[in-house]
């Protein structure tokens, strides 16, 4: 209810706003007025974005926030080069909007890592700006207060922003396989980092200096750049949704210190909002992995345990099967239950599993979906994926809910998951993923793989599952799996 | 300026604190959208270089990143929902 009171009510703020003043505080009281109800906007947005139901108009009304704020901008006093700016956005928007719209639906979470970065270096670019100006203020030693109040957040601002920047970029590539996936490492990593940030340090007390401050604020610049490859370069593939949602609070915090500096409301609120829900959204992700966000910045995934894992499981075998013999097996069990993964996602073949669950119902089979929190790239990943495939939103489970039910089910279909049905996660103390909510899928009667090859998943872990005596393997790559399975049940 | 970088933690923190996972992607999409705001402070610099053209580069730059921060973050976010909105009637029929 208050979602449909409040935003007229805001418009009438914004109207009454401006009114109140003499007409000579227009220019001001205009882009105020306009920053206020775009931070309600905003929050709003945040809000609605929350829930499955309103998520999307939450992400709109955010929309006309923004462009609320922008609009507002134009108005503020001591404003020029405006076909300058439009130029600009046009440059910006037209790559923006064909780059989102063309995306696939996989590449979402590569996509969102390049915006971020977009956003950092932008807040970058801006804190470069306002510290040109500084130059030029007047009196010769900055008292406190300036110094506190502007240059502290502007130096933040080039710093968290650039970060966030290249940071970004690489964990773009990372996902994208233009950078390896693979957690890259060198000796003294934490000792160099660590110098990185002193230097990082040192250069902001140089750019106080005025003789030195230009090449200080160079070198904070290249520092802080380097910082964000050296700091995403290690991390694992399969943590990156992690390092996204940190680097994305990251640039929140980068705009928020930027307004600071600039003393705009709307960008020190939508910024914070952003750096605040951001480090939540993290904290909540690092839950649902059970990984701690020290382990994921500085620790190491996949690391020793891995070796004993696999040398453990090298004495047994992995069962290969048939596509006939497993349509046989679903298309006559009473309960399957389908375990999406990445896998799932990079074949593109939900439209696939929506068909051959259909097919399956019209036997009288009940087919249910198990979505681990963290299946694919990202949280929520899954749900996405399944419902662009129109997969009827009751079918797809939670970990809490399909965990019981595995017991009963005949068959359990794995699609391209790997890490998330790993019972070293419950069993073994030793494995990087112990401790990890996994879903059950090794309590199902039969269960049956569909994987592109031998090798380990993402984490780089040695999956016993795929060596038990009810585990059957169907190796290949999804969609082909899938149509195959496909077609013999229609067999059948 | 302080009290409402605190309040806004807040709200930051509250308003997401009930999120369901499934919407943890479009979540972070839509914040990364929202963060696009650093674009206005670009425009300003921009908007104010005058004749200084390093302020004019250095906004000019800003301004196209943040353009592409928050076209393509509220785009990308959009299509992501979309499936879900799709989905809602549907879901409201079926637990009936």
């Amino acid at each position: 209810m208050i979602h449909i009171i409040l935003p007229p009510a805001a418009c009438l703020l914004a109207t009454a706003l401006p009114t109140a003043e003499p007409p000579s505080g227009l220019q001001t009281n205009i882009p105020e007025a306009a920053y206020l109800l775009a931070s309600l906007l905003f929050i709003f947005g945040l809000k609605r974005l929350s829930s499955p139901r309103t998520a999307r108009s939450g992400n709109r009304v955010a929309g006309i926030g923004m462009a609320l704020a922008l609009g507002g901008t134009f108005v503020l006093p001591g404003m020029g080069n405006f076909g300058w700016i439009a130029l600009a956005i046009v440059i910006g928007a037209i790559p923006g909007w064909l780059l989102a719209k063309r995306v696939k639906m996989t590449a979402m979470p590569q996509m969102v890592s390049l915006f971020n970065g977009m956003g950092g270096a932008c807040a970058m670019f801006i804190s470069l700006g306002e510290i040109t100006k500084w130059e030029g203020a007047p009196g010769g030693k900055p008292s406190v207060m300036a110094v506190v109040a502007y240059a502290f957040p502007m130096l933040l601002g080039i710093v968290l922003g650039g970060i966030s920047f290249t940071g970004s970029l690489v964990a773009f590539g990372k996902l994208q396989g233009l950078v390896s996936e693979k957690p890259v490492r060198w000796p003294a990593q934490k000792l160099i980092n660590a110098a990185v940030v002193l230097c990082i340090l040192g250069a902001a007390i140089g750019v106080g200096g005025d003789s030195t401050r230009t090449a200080a604020v160079l070198i904070l610049v290249a520092l802080a750049l380097l910082l964000g490859v050296l700091q995403v370069l290690p991390i694992g593939g399969a943590d990156m949704p992690v390092v996204i949602s940190v680097l994305n609070s990251c640039t929140g915090l980068a705009a928020a210190v930027t307004g600071f500096a600039m003393t705009n409301m709307s960008m020190i609120i939508a910024g914070t909002l952003v750096g605040a829900a951001g480090s939540l959204l993290t904290v909540l992700m690092c839950k649902a992995m059970n990984r701690s966000l020290a382990k994921v910045i500085f620790g190491s995934f996949g690391g020793a345990a891995k070796g004993q894992a696999a040398a453990g499981a090298s004495d047994k075998t992995q069962r290969e099967i048939a596509a006939p013999e497993c349509a046989i097996m679903m298309g006559y069990a009473r309960k399957v239950i389908i375990v999406p993964g990445y896998g799932l996602a990079v074949a593109q073949a939900q439209h696939l599993v929506h068909e051959l669950d259909d097919l399956l119902e019209k036997r009288g089979v009940e087919v249910k979906y198990a979505i681990h929190p963290v299946a694919g790239r990202m949280p929520g990943h899954m749900n996405v994926l399944l419902a662009e495939a129109d997969v009827p939103y009751p079918k797809l489970l939670d970990m809490e809910e399909v965990n019981p039910e595995f017991e009963q089910a005949d068959v359990a279909l794995i699609i391209g998951a790997n890490d998330v049905v790993n019972p070293a996660a419950r069993t073994e103390a030793g494995s990087p993923i112990y401790g990890m909510p996994i879903l059950n899928a090794d309590k199902a009667k039969n269960v049956i793989v569909i994987k592109r090859g031998r090798g380990t998943g993402f984490a780089g872990i040695e999956n016993s599952l795929f060596y038990n005596p009810n585990t059957r393997m169907l190796f290949g790559d999804a969609k082909k799996a899938l149509q195959e399975l496909t077609t013999e049940v229609k067999a059948l | 300026m302080i009290y409402i970088f605190v309040l806004a933690i807040f709200t930051g923190v509250e308003v997401i604190s009930r999120v369901p996972t499934v919407l943890h992607t479009p979540l972070m999409s839509g914040a990364n959208a929202i963060h696009g705001i650093v674009l206005i402070g670009g425009v300003i610099v921009l908007g104010r270089a005058g004749d200084n053209m390093i302020l004019f580069a250095l906004g000019f730059i800003a301004v196209v990143f943040g353009t592409l921060n928050v076209v393509g973050g509220f785009v990308v976010t959009d299509r992501m929902l979309e499936m879900f909105k799709a989905k809602a009637p549907t879901k409201e029929k079926d637990a009936k």
